[in-house]
């Protein structure tokens, strides 16, 4: 599914990314853990192809495609979707028409008809009231005004809405109450399936105890430097980054 | 100085150029060397205006200048009236007049275009509008002229007590293109909104100019003017606001907020407040950027390519502008003709 080999990438000319490979197969989900300023959200955006992050040496490729001969666009047609840590709020689109305009623009890029609206609408009713999200938020301009846990929430959603083959979720749990991350962490589990590959990135182990990974990764100093199960994150919890921080350096 | 004045004489040195200070940033001296033959009249067929699909029962045409030079609502008559004003001929210029008069408490809603069929044609075009005191007027203009046309719309705005004046001017540019409005404010509960939208690509230029004088107590006027540029287009928005002796408890509101979307694009605003009165609530604002490169990220990131992810962002900004127009059917066209304007392209 997604498989990253040797990926060096800079920012300004600084090296974030120094050598990290990963392989996460469909079915699995997989943490990735680290400290502040370990090149984990470099990894997000470069994966999603963010202007500004210059790949030097490396290659990532989804279900075979090479994902950086593609677009950002083209990523998210092939089945690529990033859950921002902080997302966007886009004054005067709402949501409905946000998400719709996505929706079609990669069923035109696979070469699918468009969905139409009844049935658009239909599908947003079903995934908004799975996910406690008020029908009448979705008419408002895309985030705007939405406090840090809808925000999450109107990601998951449009995950729901989008059905991506591959997730990567950048802190999500990042301003999120107990409450906020237990019906995020709910809608994320929903959408675990044999064909769907995940990679969820997090500072703490918190998030870990609601989405539970098959494997966890430890990014310190622009690659991985451990891997193991789901207990490495407890390890992790108890004797915190220092040592590998220090192993990276 | 002026467009009529040079059609008049047939002379060039006529024209306002940068040399006189209201003109600076919309040279028409530099933009024509000669003035053109007079247009001929012309009642050739035509094709649809932008407001065809309302379906208006009542269309005036006024091509190449000639046609109907007045429109006049009785008391308390109530129309709306498709204005459609058509340069049809290359190469020719033609000068227009005509007067609109809503006596007291009618309303005219104003579906005004200017189309321009032909290619390099110059067009100057004076409307006279009196609103009597206690009638609405709803001026909603569509300007689609042709890239290498110079052209000239003044509006001359005469206010009664209570009246109400709505305009919206929606312009994708031309190779010289002017829309001025002056409005003449008597305050007494009168009120003015004056917005416009412009969305200029390639070489192409707009000026929006207003002067709003309130010479009286109680009057508001609200402004709202938003745009984009990108190619190498110019735009021009000059707003001025007197608030004469005497006008007290005055409200006026201007704001123009631009996005420039590529390096060669340039964007003046000069936005004045003259206010010789003490007791008034004034302000502007002015801001020019760019698109948001992170917003664009986002979008893209959720499959929609970058020029449809920079038209939905362009057209998001200036929908609060067309968001005000009060008639729906003109608010479905001007939506519909940002859509078309399709600016997401650079």
């Amino acid at each position: 599914m997604l498989s990253v080999t040797n990926l060096h990438v800079e920012v300004d000319g600084t090296p974030i990314l120094k050598g990290l490979s990963l392989d996460v197969p469909a079915g699995e989900v997989h943490a990735i853990m680290g400290p502040n300023g370990a090149g984990k959200s470099t990894l997000s955006y470069t994966l999603a192809g963010r202007e500004g992050y210059e790949v030097t040496q490396g290659l990532a490729s989804l279900n075979g495609d090479d994902l950086f001969a593609l677009e950002a666009n083209e990523r998210a047609a092939k089945g690529l979707f990033l859950s921002f840590q902080y997302p966007l709020e886009i004054p005067g689109v709402p949501s409905l028409t946000f998400i719709r305009t996505a929706l079609n623009a990669q069923r035109k890029a696979r070469g699918e008809d468009e969905i139409g609206a009844p049935a658009f609408l239909k599908l947003a009713r079903e995934q908004a009231a799975s996910l406690k999200i008020d029908f009448d938020m979705l008419k408002r301009p895309l985030n705007v005004g939405f406090s840090g846990g809808e925000k999450k929430r109107m990601e998951i959603f449009q995950m729901a809405m989008l059905l991506p083959k591959f997730l990567i979720l950048d802190e999500t749990d990042s301003g999120l109450d107990i409450d906020a991350l237990r019906i995020v962490s709910e809608g994320v589990n929903a959408l675990r399936s044999p064909e769907r590959g995940m990679l969820v990135i997090t500072h703490y182990q918190r998030l870990l105890d609601y989405i539970k990974p098959d494997q966890v990764h430890v990014l310190a100093g622009g690659k991985i430097v451990a891997s193991g199960g789901p207990e490495l994150a407890l390890e992790l919890e108890e004797t915190g980054y220092d040592r590998f921080s220090q192993a990276a350096a | 100085m002026s467009l009529a004045l040079a059609l008049q004489s047939g002379d060039v040195a006529s024209l306002p150029s940068r040399r006189d200070e209201a003109w600076r940033y919309t040279d028409l001296r530099a933009a024509l060397r000669a003035i053109p033959a007079a247009s001929p009249k012309d009642e050739a067929a035509l094709l649809a205006g932008p407001f065809a699909a309302l379906e208006t029962v009542e269309t005036i045409i006024i091509t190449n200048g000639f046609g109907p030079d007045r429109l006049s609502l009785a008391s308390g008559e109530h129309r709306t009236v498709c204005l459609r004003f058509i340069a049809s001929e290359a190469a020719s210029a033609h000068h227009g007049t005509l007067t609109l008069t809503v006596a007291e408490g009618g309303s005219l809603t104003l579906l005004e275009s200017h189309e321009g069929f032909g290619y390099d044609y110059v067009s100057d075009i004076a409307i006279s509008l009196k609103i009597g005191s206690g009638a609405t007027v709803d001026r909603i203009v569509i300007l689609k002229d042709s890239a290498e046309a110079i052209s000239v719309v003044t509006a001359t705005v005469d206010l009664g007590a209570n009246a109400t004046l709505n305009q919206t001017v929606l312009t994708t540019g031309a190779k010289r293109q002017r829309f001025e409005t002056h409005v003449s404010h008597p305050g007494q509960g009168a009120s003015v909104r004056l917005d416009g939208v412009y969305l200029l690509g390639d070489a192409r230029h707009s000026d929006q100019t207003t002067v709003v004088t309130h010479k009286g107590e109680g009057g508001t006027t609200n402004q709202l003017t938003k745009g984009g540029v990108r190619d190498s287009a110019r735009a021009v928005f000059q707003g001025k606001i007197t608030v004469e002796r005497g006008a007290d408890q005055t409200d006026a509101r201007m704001g123009h907020h631009a996005l420039i979307l590529s390096e060669r694009a340039e964007i003046d605003a000069k936005p004045e407040l003259e206010i010789y009165a003490d007791d008034v609530s004034c302000a502007h604002g002015n801001t020019v950027g760019a698109l948001d490169a992170e917003a664009l990220f986002y979008i893209r990131s959720r499959g929609v390519p970058l020029i449809e992810a920079r038209a939905l962002l362009i057209s998001a900004f200036v929908a609060e502008v067309t968001d005000r127009i009060s008639h729906d059917g003109a608010r479905q066209v001007a939506q519909d003709w940002l859509l078309a304007c399709g600016m997401g392209a650079s």
